[in-house]
């Protein structure tokens, strides 16, 4: 369970709505609403009603006043409605970065002159700390910055980052160097160089994120955003043009009724721009990153999310996203003549001293196939632990006598060999063929004569399939990167059903796979940790660095995942597509809606000059003043109840473009068409009653 | 109604079938690779360009492409302004027609170089033959080739894979001219000659009345029948969508559309460029289907509008019924249905028909007086210019608006489905829509606008002459002809005076350059770009889903614009059941 979560549920709804009601009061000022063109024309608009509403009272116009009044109410309750949406996702990222605040103490660090444990070192406060000092953390302390380890061994607690509970080690050497400040050293010391400046922490930029301070708009956002523009001016004209050619038809067609009211036009202003989305689109971008959070992957951008929708490649690591981390004994192949009973007592008591995950996978499959055999170790027994340069493991019984071993063929045929005893041809061919399958075989004997061999596999991670189908069905490729030769990669490969895999990768691979895939116009994802990753990460569009990477490898990314976990990158894509999905949809929705508008506003704004106008009242409402208020009313209450799904994303699923496009042009484009003039006649009937 | 059926099949069947093959060869004298026409006319495309000293390897950037067209298209204006205010001291001018006023002039060559061809002139009374052929009929072609050059350098735009160019403009218009215009108008001014129209350098000739009648004080017995070099002029006409009449009567003339066949004919020709670019551009980016995409979308609105057209005015006029007047389908009575300032050779059916394709094309021809229709036929034709001429469109500038349209309905649908937008494999970003929001953004302005400007101003209403809703609907008629550059008019509107003349000069220039200059710098944009290979995740952009989400966004980003606006004119003329229908003149 993560930190994230158990923020996420100090966010009391009640409290954060309280709050984002307040805000979206103070959020009236045109210095915010300017910020936003679409809402600033209903900005400009509700100032403009609330005038003409006084000079009605002055003048004495009641009936008339009632109508601009009451007007003038739902276009500042559009505006509102829209703050509203804004503040409240604002307030879920604000209470956040509160809680991620508290891990940002100030500390006291100490800086060494140089880069030795015992060096001479000066106490000062971690917003002295420029990159490139060295500290000293001990058990006990706060990292006071972000930083490599260069020196020392040590636990750390990161929770405060990583909602982890369980410690991490962090080391002078390896891929596990990177320290983030604010994480807490549990043992031993480590001497770190620190590589952030002051304010610009791993820390910080995650507060920073959630807190939209410095939150960019993303390129779709920015295309869509002149889109809103270009129809708002559209629609601007289209309203302003109205008024000469409502004082045309009255002064010189026919010389009746009266030209349009400005109260009218504004009216249908607001109504015909695209408010819906404009007022939403702050929000669901806020809502994007929160998204992403939640799932506990913090992005250093907003373009990464997005970059993520539109991921056509993914390169995932064979080891941890594809398959558990390790190859596991997954079958006893005994020689001719020997019982399978035998050979698995046998593996097992070779593997009692092998302390690696795959001996310790071989004392289990055999425990479990052959519950009998288990037997315990005599006194005598003496344990020959696995090391890399015998390659084998095994015990020696009856003081001596039966040694039994267990190890790589070649290092077993070496081993036999020297003891006399004979490689049996069979033996050989059964190697032969665990090999060809992609497993790893191992040999066991007892004495001189070999038993049989030991499959070890990898285990592909269950649903993993079905997964990579989903993706395919999304048009994504999946390539396995692997150290392993080319033969098992491609068994392993076709039993994950990935669609391409690199065997025998390394770093420089990766790097000229991506600009291969770059070349050809695709898109990659690829997650890395260690720091020869950093440049294939750098070079894809979406990089996901586990939190427990090197510092190179999560400077290299754009994407930080705190549970360190691999297959996150699947919900990275998926959360990408939601966002630009929501966009769509509300997009979509909000320009549909103007047809019913039109047929609210045009007959009731025209009918007194020309009464065979009210044909196109094909709604049937009751008066003219009520089919206005009544689009109006609507365009406003749509938006917030359109916030929860701004906010939680419209449904994502893994579906050919093909399907996902017909479902939504139905939701949202045919939905959007018909859904006002439901709810347009549903207020009017409302008004009426009142 | 059946007959109208018929027709409109005949109709489009001729021009996909005529289209399909002009397309393909258009694709191969666009193309790069050897192509047996360019092979065959080499020796005379290679003199061309020495004579012109034009660099034909040269690749034009956008910006070049733009700058080319511009001053081509103005050293033309500029040509034809001179040669119209100068024909009188100039040959062929049998008729002994002096200069054409100053205002006029700029309006006329406005028009004609943008390919609108408003006319608020009458061609036998104001142009010589020489301003006529070496003025009007060479820009006829130019404006056409044009149009066609900015839909080459698109879909090149399009279909080129990270390529700094748009091909070079000086070799498309001379390959647009060489290889399609002339050959296809020389056929068709043949085949209009043996229909009977004339094609001569004479002067007018006298004939003497039958029945002589009296004018005021005046017995007449004479009339001076109009000729001149015409079939040469009708043919470009109809084929580079020109729609200037060499006569004012235009196409409902007899000397310019003599009988039912080339009436026909005359409507095969508008379409059938049109038709070809669509199929050019599925051969262009290599994929057939997408061609055949964008023409679902266009007969997606051309089958419905020119059905409801014909219904409308088939159906007759309801104050002549009321009186008792029969207005029947009978053979004797031309077809039936509302006659009024139809030609009774080719009855209702087929001059609404003509005007739908005149203003879907953006032709502006007529055969009959588009004033007199009634009011939701003329709605038709209004609705189709301001649908932005995408229905099949000016030669070029149709399809090229249309893939604009095509940009935002793939933006709409790219996110929709949680991808950033692609075309073809061209990402679609902000720049793309930026773009592509310019060109389309303009026109409605322009319409709405100028005709507010007109309705406020004495000068605007001075041109009206019909009182009620209709005189509204002719003034935003103007306008909308002159900014979707069609030409269309639909009369009742006195528009050579001053006011008129600037005012729609300017909507014509602004409409042509302000909407295609865009679209070459995205065409630009979009040609530097790396193609993206498609999977299951692209949105396919020739399924039936994605020709119904592209005719939505038309209607919803383009044509509800304009709802307010003919609620007020043709839509309220029809509901109100008024016929406010003029006197034909």
């Amino acid at each position: 369970m993560s930190v994230m979560k158990t923020h996420a549920a100090h966010l009391e709804w009640g409290q954060l709505a309280q709050d984002a009601v307040v805000g979206s009061l103070k959020k009236l000022v045109p210095q915010h609403q300017i910020r936003n063109p679409v809402m600033f024309v209903v900005y400009a608009g509700a100032w403009l009603v609330l005038a003409l509403w006084i000079r009605d009272l002055v003048d004495r116009r009641d009936a008339l006043a009632a109508f601009t009044g009451t007007l003038d109410v739902w276009l500042w309750l559009t505006l509102l409605f829209a703050n509203f949406s804004e503040s409240l996702a604002e307030g879920q990222g604000k209470a956040q970065a509160a809680s991620l605040r508290q891990a940002r103490q100030d500390v006291q660090a100490r800086r060494l002159s140089e880069a030795r444990h015992d060096a001479s070192s000066e106490r000062v406060p971690g917003t002295a700390l420029r990159p490139g000092d060295f500290v000293l953390v001990e058990a006990g302390d706060v990292m006071p910055a972000d930083g490599e380890a260069v020196l020392g061994v040590a636990s750390v607690d990161e929770s405060a980052i990583t909602g982890e509970s369980a410690p991490v080690i962090r080391e002078g050497s390896g891929d596990r160097t990177a320290v983030t400040g604010g994480t807490k050293v549990l043992s031993d010391w480590l001497v770190v160089r620190v590589t952030s400046a002051p304010g610009d922490t791993f820390l910080d930029r995650m507060i920073r994120m959630v807190e939209g301070a410095s939150r960019r708009k993303t390129p779709n956002e920015i295309a869509l955003g002149i889109l809103l523009v270009v129809l708002t001016l559209v629609f601007l004209v289209v309203t302003m043009t109205l008024y000469p050619y409502s004082w045309y038809a009255v002064h010189y067609a026919v010389h009746r009724g009266h030209v349009v009211g400005i109260t009218v036009l504004v009216a249908l202003l607001v109504c015909l721009i695209p408010t819906t989305i404009g007022a939403l689109l702050p929000a669901i971008g806020i809502a994007g990153i929160m998204r992403l959070m939640r799932a506990n992957v913090v992005a250093t951008s907003g373009r990464a999310i997005e970059a993520a929708g539109d991921v056509d490649v993914l390169l995932l690591d064979k080891t941890g996203t594809i398959t558990y981390g390790n190859r596991q004994a997954a079958g006893f192949h005994p020689a001719p003549g020997i019982a399978k009973e035998e050979l698995a007592a046998m593996a097992r008591l070779a593997s009692l001293a092998d302390d690696t995950p795959e001996g310790r996978s071989i004392v289990t499959l055999a425990q479990q196939l052959f519950p009998r055999e288990a037997q315990p170790l005599g006194a005598d027994a003496v344990l020959i632990a696995f090391t890399a340069e015998t390659r084998m493991s095994g015990v020696d019984l009856d003081g001596g006598r039966l040694p039994i071993r267990k190890g790589a063929p070649d290092a077993m045929r070496a081993w036999i060999g020297q003891h006399g005893g004979a490689w049996a041809q069979e033996l050989e061919m059964t190697i032969q063929l665990v090999a060809s399958r992609g497993a790893t075989p191992l040999v066991v004997c007892a004495d001189t004569r070999a038993l049989g061999v030991v499959e070890l596999k990898d285990i592909v991670k269950k649903n993993i399939r079905e997964r990579f189908a989903d993706l395919r069905r999304m048009g994504i490729r999946t390539v396995m990167v692997t150290g392993d030769n080319p033969l098992t990669a491609q068994a392993i490969a076709a039993e994950a059903g990935v669609d391409d895999f690199i065997a025998e990768a390394k770093p420089e691979a990766k790097l000229a796979r991506i600009r291969a895939f770059h070349a050809e116009g695709h898109m990659v994802a690829m997650t890395g940790d260690g720091t020869n990753d950093a440049p294939a990460l750098a070079q894809a569009d979406v990089a996901l660095c586990m939190a427990s990477g090197t510092q190179a490898a999560r400077e290299a990314a754009n994407m930080v995942d705190l549970d360190s976990n691999p297959t996150k990158l699947l919900e990275i894509v998926h959360i990408g597509k939601q966002l630009l999905m929501t966009r769509g949809a509300l997009t979509t929705f909000s320009v549909a809606n103007d047809v019913a508008k039109y047929f609210a506003i045009i007959p009731a704004a025209f009918v007194g000059t020309y009464p065979a106008l009210s044909a196109l009242n094909v709604m049937d409402l009751s008066s003219p003043r009520h089919a206005i208020l009544a689009a109006v009313i609507f365009n406003a209450v749509v938006i917030p109840f359109l916030i929860p799904l701004a906010l939680k994303g419209v449904r994502s699923r893994a579906a050919s473009a093909k399907s996902l496009l017909r479902r939504n042009i139905w939701i949202y484009g045919v939905g959007g068409l018909v859904t006002p003039f439901i709810g347009i006649k549903l207020i009017d009937v409302l008004l009426t009653w009142m | 109604m059946m007959p109208v059926m018929e027709l409109d099949t005949a109709l489009l069947v001729a021009a996909i079938a005529l289209g399909w093959p002009l397309g393909r060869y258009m694709a191969g004298v666009y193309g790069t690779e050897p192509f047996w026409a360019r092979r065959a006319a080499a020796p005379l495309e290679r003199a061309i360009y020495r004579l012109c000293g034009i660099c034909a390897q040269e690749e034009m950037d956008w910006k070049r492409y733009a700058v080319a067209l511009l001053l081509f298209n103005l050293a033309g204006a500029v040509f034809l302004y001179a040669l119209m205010l100068a024909q009188g001291h100039l040959p062929l001018d049998p008729e002994g027609l002096r200069g054409v006023g100053a205002g006029l002039a700029f309006n006329t060559a406005a028009s004609f170089v943008t390919n609108t061809n408003w006319q608020a002139y009458a061609g036998e009374t104001t142009m010589s033959y020489l301003t006529q052929m070496l003025g009007l009929g060479v820009q006829n072609f130019l404006s056409a080739a044009t149009g066609i050059v900015i839909a080459v350098a698109m879909i090149r735009g399009i279909a080129r894979n990270k390529a700094p160019g748009l091909g070079n403009f000086w070799v498309d218009m001379t390959r647009t001219v060489l290889y399609v215009l002339v050959p296809l108008a020389l056929v068709f001014a043949v085949i209009l000659m043996a229909q009977g129209v004339p094609d001569t350098l004479g002067s007018y000739v006298q004939a003497h009345l039958i029945a002589p009648f009296t004018s005021g004080k005046a017995v007449v017995t004479h009339q001076v029948i109009a000729l001149g070099p015409v079939a040469s002029q009708e043919a470009i006409k109809e084929l580079g969508n020109n729609g200037g009449g060499f006569f004012n009567a235009n196409s409902a003339h007899p000397f310019e559309n003599p009988t039912a066949l080339t009436n026909f004919l005359e409507m095969v020709a508008m379409l059938v460029i049109p038709t070809a670019l669509v199929f050019m551009f599925g051969r262009m980016v290599r994929d057939d289907r997408q061609g055949w995409a964008l023409l679902a979308v266009m007969l997606l609105f051309f089958i419905p509008l020119s059905l409801a057209s014909a219904h409308f005015d088939l159906a007759g006029n309801p104050a002549l019924r009321a009186l008792g007047v029969t207005q029947a389908h009978a053979p004797a009575l031309a077809g039936g249905g509302n006659m009024v300032g139809v030609e009774d050779r080719f009855g209702v059916g087929a001059s609404t028909l003509f005007g739908t394709v005149a203003t879907a094309t953006s032709t502006g021809a007529a055969n009959c007086a588009y004033d007199s229709f009634m009011p939701l036929s003329g709605l038709v034709n209004l609705f189709d210019m301001q649908l932005g001429e995408i229905i099949f469109g000016g030669v070029g500038s149709g399809l090229a608006t249309m893939l604009a349209f095509v940009i935002f309905a793939v933006f709409v649908g790219g996110l929709m489905i949680g991808r950033t937008p692609e075309y073809l494999g061209k990402k679609i970003e902000s720049f793309e829509i930026k773009m592509a929001s310019l060109s389309i953004l303009i026109m409605p302005l322009l319409v709405l606008i100028g005709t507010a400007i007109a309705v406020v101003t004495a000068a605007g209403r001075a041109g009206v002459f019909n009182p009620g809703p209709h005189g509204f609907s002719e003034i935003l008629y103007a306008f909308t002809s002159a900014a979707n550059n069609n030409g269309s008019a639909f009369g009742g509107l006195a528009a050579d005076s001053h006011f008129y003349n600037v005012a729609l000069a300017l909507c014509v220039l602004i409409g042509r350059y302000w909407t295609y200059l865009p679209l070459l710098a995205l065409a630009g944009s979009l040609a530097q770009k790396a193609r993206i290979p498609a999977s299951s995740g692209t949105l396919a952009t020739h399924t039936p889903l994605f020709i119904g989400l592209i005719a939505g966004v038309v209607l919803l980003v383009g044509a509800l614009n304009f709802f307010p606006a003919l609620s007020l004119g043709p839509i309220v003329e029809h509901m109100m059941r008024l016929p406010s229908h003029p006197v034909v003149r």
